[in-house]
């Protein structure tokens, strides 16, 4: 009797979260793949079962593959560079000595704030001539006339340095909070061994930090797979198609060709490499993360 | 050796300041360009040093001008206010909904014994795997096809349940020591009310952390609202500030600088009175 009560409370409590998600998660995953096996024309309501036409497309799709290099690109320049960076100031914040909260909150400021007011602000520090990058090269008589938004060799470095800017705060506080949670013991016994303070980064700040780094890892490149509002507000793709990334390319798919089937496979597709990438640094960092973790 | 401390401080303390100023100029140079009058050619980076020098002393430049800010706020052919209160609105929704949706499944989980609990619990988690990639198309179709474009409910209803916060608070609630809830069973207490009278009370932080996030991925959302809206009145703050980029282009800074400020404050300030639960939410999220 309560035991079976109990059962009906569970049900109840979890209700809506569920049928949220079976509405909003679960029944759109399974309507997308029955999606992506039709020509579906949304503007014209047009369909045509193709059955995997769209999956066998996608193979000789050549901007479909010019755009999944390009998210590439961007993830392997802002991923680790962006943890790179966010290690080093994580290291920097991590002191007792005054003032730390506010030097951590003003790090961590871009990340809060609205993606398209940043697009803005930083469309203008990209200008060539008065933007605030090329009148600080003129100040030092380097060259000033750039446009790095309009120039393929250089929107995709500008996309990826802005990224490393807008994901620092996030990244610093899980490297912090990494940090902090390393024993003092270790350093303790590494200085009785003689190990120097560089030795005691090696040895025992990066290994104990593992799990923190595949965690940053598999969320940062995730997050930078499906980057949108930067390319769709900056460079629209270009110039010459060198910032059309999978996220804005399935966008223009769909919702500039009201090409419904073909961006539904497509968007299965990049599921499919962001798994099989999450999976691969799950098994490559997951021996790291347990081996030390269980300290 | 202490004189060697005192010398890493300050060097500390130097890389600090230097990166503090690399990571607040772009909204130093918003805020500045936004206080210039309207239409003028933006400032680089020499006349932008001496602009803020002449503010600072009170030098011969004329002195900054809020000016462009009732413009833009009143602007007839752009309904700030509007897209202002839409915000406002559609956030507070989502995020009170959340919280209730969350925190109940998440008590669930943490705490009621029922047949495929687990099971459920994964499908949660698993989903968090393709929410944002695959499903916008038909879910777009869906709120198309229950007339809900271009209203709010399209705007909330989405949003109304994150498995990212069910997973946060269910991590929080199974720390509470079970004995509380045992105590209240005994004075006769369901579960409704442990729920609502023990763990709630007993998880403001948590619950604080996950209302910051909520707060902030919904009034930042772009993506979801340049879909399901379509019409002016029904744009959020997001997406109207775009349209009003759009619209007055690359010409006229100091007004584009004013409405990205505007767009921004409000969260700005949520941001400096709740720093606490963001800095703290975001290291509960990498425990496994």
């Amino acid at each position: 009797m309560a035991s079976s009560q109990n059962q009906k409370q569970g049900y109840l409590f979890i209700a809506p979260a569920t049928i949220h998600l079976l509405v909003f998660a679960l029944i759109p995953l399974g309507y997308a793949l029955y999606i992506s096996f039709f020509r579906w024309n949304l503007l014209k309501g047009e369909t045509e079962f193709l059955a995997l036409q769209n999956y066998q497309d996608i193979f000789n799709d050549g901007p479909f593959w010019n755009a999944m290099k390009n998210s590439f690109y961007y993830v392997l320049g802002s991923v680790p560079l962006g943890m790179g960076v966010a290690l080093l100031v994580a290291l920097l914040v991590n002191s007792s000595l005054k003032g730390m909260n506010l030097f951590r909150t003003i790090y961590y400021f871009p990340a809060i704030t609205s993606q398209v007011a940043l697009a803005m602000v930083w469309i203008y520090i990209f200008l060539p001539e008065r933007g605030m990058i090329n009148s600080a090269l003129a100040m030092v008589g380097l060259p000033n006339s750039t446009s790095f938004l309009n120039e393929t060799a250089w929107a995709m470095p500008a996309l990826i340095f802005m990224s490393i800017w807008v994901g620092l705060g996030p990244r610093m506080i899980l490297f912090l909070a990494g940090l902090i949670g390393i024993p003092d013991p270790l350093y303790e016994a590494a200085s009785i061994d003689g190990a120097s303070k560089w030795r005691q980064f090696w040895s025992v700040t990066l290994p104990m930090l593992a799990p923190t780094s595949l965690f940053v890892l598999i969320t940062s490149t995730i997050g930078a797979f499906q980057v949108f509002t930067p390319i769709y507000m900056m460079t629209k793709g270009g110039p010459d198609d060198s910032t059309d990334v999978v996220g804005y390319h399935i966008y223009t798919t769909a919702w500039r060709d009201f090409q419904m089937g073909k961006a539904s496979a497509q968007s299965f597709v990049l599921l499919l490499v962001i798994l099989a990438l999450a999976y691969l640094q799950y098994r490559l960092m997951k021996g790291q993360a347990e081996g030390y973790s269980a300290v | 050796m202490r004189f060697k401390r005192i010398l890493l401080n300050c060097a500390r303390y130097f890389l600090l300041i230097l990166l503090a100023v690399f990571m607040a100029a772009p909204f130093i140079w918003m805020a500045v360009v936004s206080l210039l009058p309207s239409e003028t050619q933006i400032p680089d980076l020499p006349q932008m040093v001496s602009i803020v020098r002449s503010w600072l002393t009170l030098g011969e430049l004329p002195p900054p001008s809020i000016g462009n800010y009732p413009f833009v706020l009143l602007m007839p052919e752009l309904p700030v206010f509007r897209f202002l209160l839409n915000s406002v609105f559609v956030t507070g929704s989502v995020v009170a909904g959340q919280l209730l949706v969350c925190s109940m499944a998440a008590y669930a989980f943490a705490r009621l014994q029922f047949i495929g609990r687990d099971l459920i619990f994964r499908l949660f988690l698993i989903s968090m795997m393709f929410a944002g990639v695959v499903v916008q198309i038909p879910v777009y179709m869906m709120v198309r096809s229950f007339g809900w474009l271009d209203t709010y409910a399209a705007l909330i209803v989405p949003g109304l349940s994150s498995a990212f916060n069910i997973f946060l608070l269910r991590q929080y609630f199974i720390t509470i020591p079970r004995e509380l809830d045992d105590a209240a069973k005994m004075d006769g207490a369901g579960d409704w009310l442990v729920y609502w009278k023990v763990i709630l009370p007993m998880s403001k932080a948590s619950l604080a952390t996950a209302a910051a996030f909520t707060f902030v991925a919904t009034w930042t959302d772009f993506f979801w609202p340049l879909l399901a809206t379509s019409s002016l009145r029904m744009r959020t703050l997001e997406v109207g500030l775009s349209v009003f980029k759009n619209s007055y282009g690359a010409t006229n800074w100091p007004l584009q600088m004013t409405a990205a400020v505007i767009t921004m404050l409000p969260m700005a300030l949520v941001f400096l009175l709740a720093q606490r639960y963001f800095i703290r939410g975001i290291s509960l999220g990498s425990i496994k």
